[in-house]
């Protein structure tokens, strides 16, 4: 595996998140009926940190809840290492509120299909939408983001590795290639 | 309580055979199973398109019951074999009975028996899963894996805890679980009964031993109160209920003296009166429904994990 090139530092990812908050805002016309919800491991951090850009922007602090959706894998009996399963902690009533779903990259889009599948299950929001730090494309469901901190064209062969500080010791974004 | 570590096993025979690793990772997958439980939709999609047969040679319902929400919670499908109703009592083998199962592309059985060991000889016999619901006197693993998962919510932590087991240990497969699995956390384990019903070498397992409730109480954080099956012949151990309601039943002045905090457990179903009193049973102490609750979070973990474990015995 070799690094290829660094895409966010620290500052970019924070510039990111700042302007995606802004743009949640914009769309959704304020904060009112707002939710976030990170998926595990990176999402949730970045849900968190999402929360607190909005919070600057619009004094106005929003629930923010984390998902793991491993039971919801359409993967389960095919991978051969035993995944681990954490908790979902949703500490608030999802109905009729505006869900934005967080994650680090958008890829194939079926992470994000747990996700919505896994968020049904506790009630029925008035709307998700979705924000990613990333988008590297390679779509294999009709899924796409409302919210993208970067588009980056990728090849199949790499791989978009986000750290952040909260799990890496660092925050950064960078394109691996497989040997 | 974060825990890398992954599970390779296709069955769940005994705590005997696992290490405090495992032990781990099933009350941490337990811990995130719980959620699921008190949600407006109590069922997750893990084990969609999987069977679960409950193949049970002994009368249970709460073990039984128990196993079906927490296969059923997990979207697997459950198909109850009530063995005394069955093809067992035209003579055929358990696994003869096993083999027909895994022909008709079950996943898991989980078995109950009156023989120790059941589980065990049937897992060598077939390649899908078995999972222990209690064989003879020999292990009962998710009840004293419930027991451990409820003291370490309660408590915070097993290491360093002193837990006492009272009641007929020489026939409690709960007893046997839970000393292999609370020792091997780190707990210190005191066995409790009339001398008659404490099997000899019981010390081999790591508890001690001691026959006045009392003293045993002294240093505990938590009691384990066993049923006392008086429906078995335990004549020669002892002469009567209410004797042993005397001697060894856990009552509010029992309790009083000891650790204010003292956790009260109870596999149920409860003989009031008998081995533990209604004021106990009710009281502040006990957290006999949070085990009715925590058991199913633990069979979920348990259904979940060898479903995905490959490793044979």
């Amino acid at each position: 595996m070799k690094e290829k090139a660094k895409i966010l530092d620290k500052v970019g990812i924070e510039r990111a998140l700042m302007r995606i908050a802004h743009e949640i805002i914009e769309s959704n016309k304020g904060t009112q009926d707002l939710c976030i919800v990170g998926i595990r491991t990176r999402g949730a951090f970045l849900a968190e940190r999402l929360a607190s850009c909005i919070e600057k922007i619009d004094n106005n602090k929003v629930p923010v809840g984390i998902l793991d959706i491993t039971l919801y894998r359409d993967d389960l009996s095919l991978i051969s290492e035993q995944p681990v399963v954490h908790k979902t902690q949703i500490g608030f009533d999802i109905s009729d509120k505006k869900i934005i779903l967080v994650d680090d990259v958008l890829y194939t889009g079926r992470t994000v299909r747990a996700a919505i599948d896994a968020l049904m299950d506790f009630g029925r929001p008035k709307e998700i939408q979705l924000a990613v730090l990333v988008d590297r494309g390679h779509r294999e469901l009709p899924i796409r983001a409302d919210f993208a901190g970067k588009n980056i064209p990728t090849s199949k062969n790499e791989i978009i590795e986000v750290r952040l500080q909260e799990e890496d010791k660092i925050d950064e974004v960078v394109i691996v290639e497989r040997d | 309580m974060k825990n890398m570590s992954s599970w390779t096993k296709k069955d769940l025979l005994g705590l005997y055979e696992l290490n405090k690793e495992e032990i781990e990772l099933i009350l941490d997958t337990a811990d995130s199973f719980k959620e699921i439980s008190t949600r407006e939709i109590k069922k997750v999609p893990a084990l969609r398109g999987k069977t679960v047969v409950n193949l049970f040679y002994e009368p249970s319902t709460r073990t039984r019951v128990s196993f079906e929400v927490a296969a059923k919670r997990l979207s697997a499908d459950v198909i109850n074999i009530a063995a005394q109703e069955s093809s067992v009592k035209k003579g055929e083998t358990i696994i003869d009975t096993g083999t027909n199962i895994q022909a008709l592309k079950a996943d898991i059985i989980v078995i109950r028996h009156d023989s120790s060991g059941a589980a065990a000889m049937l897992s060598r016999h077939v390649n899908i899963s078995v999972v222990n619901a209690g064989d003879g006197w020999h292990e009962h693993p998710t009840q004293a894996l419930l027991d451990i998962f409820t003291l370490r919510e309660k408590i915070g932590k097993i290491k360093g805890l002193h837990v006492v087991i009272v009641g007929d240990i020489s026939h409690s497969r709960v007893a046997r679980s839970n000393i292999w699995g609370l020792t091997k956390l780190g707990a210190k384990v005191t066995v409790c009964a009339p001398p008659m019903l404490i099997p000899e070498e019981i010390e081999k397992t790591g508890a001690q031993v001691c026959h006045d409730i009392d003293e045993a109480l002294k240093s505990a954080d938590a009691v384990n109160v066993l049923r006392m099956q008086f429906e078995r012949d335990l004549k020669g151990a002892f002469p009567n209920q209410h004797e042993y309601f005397k001697k060894f039943g856990i009552t509010k002045e029992r309790l009083e003296k000891v650790k204010k905090g003292i956790i009260v457990m109870h596999p149920g179903p409860l003989n009031r009166g008998i081995e533990i009193s209604s004021e106990v049973a009710d009281g502040a102490n006990s957290v006999i429904l949070e085990q009715v609750t925590n058991g199913i979070a633990v069979r979920m973990a348990v259904l979940f994990l060898v479903s995905q474990g490959k490793e044979k015995p």
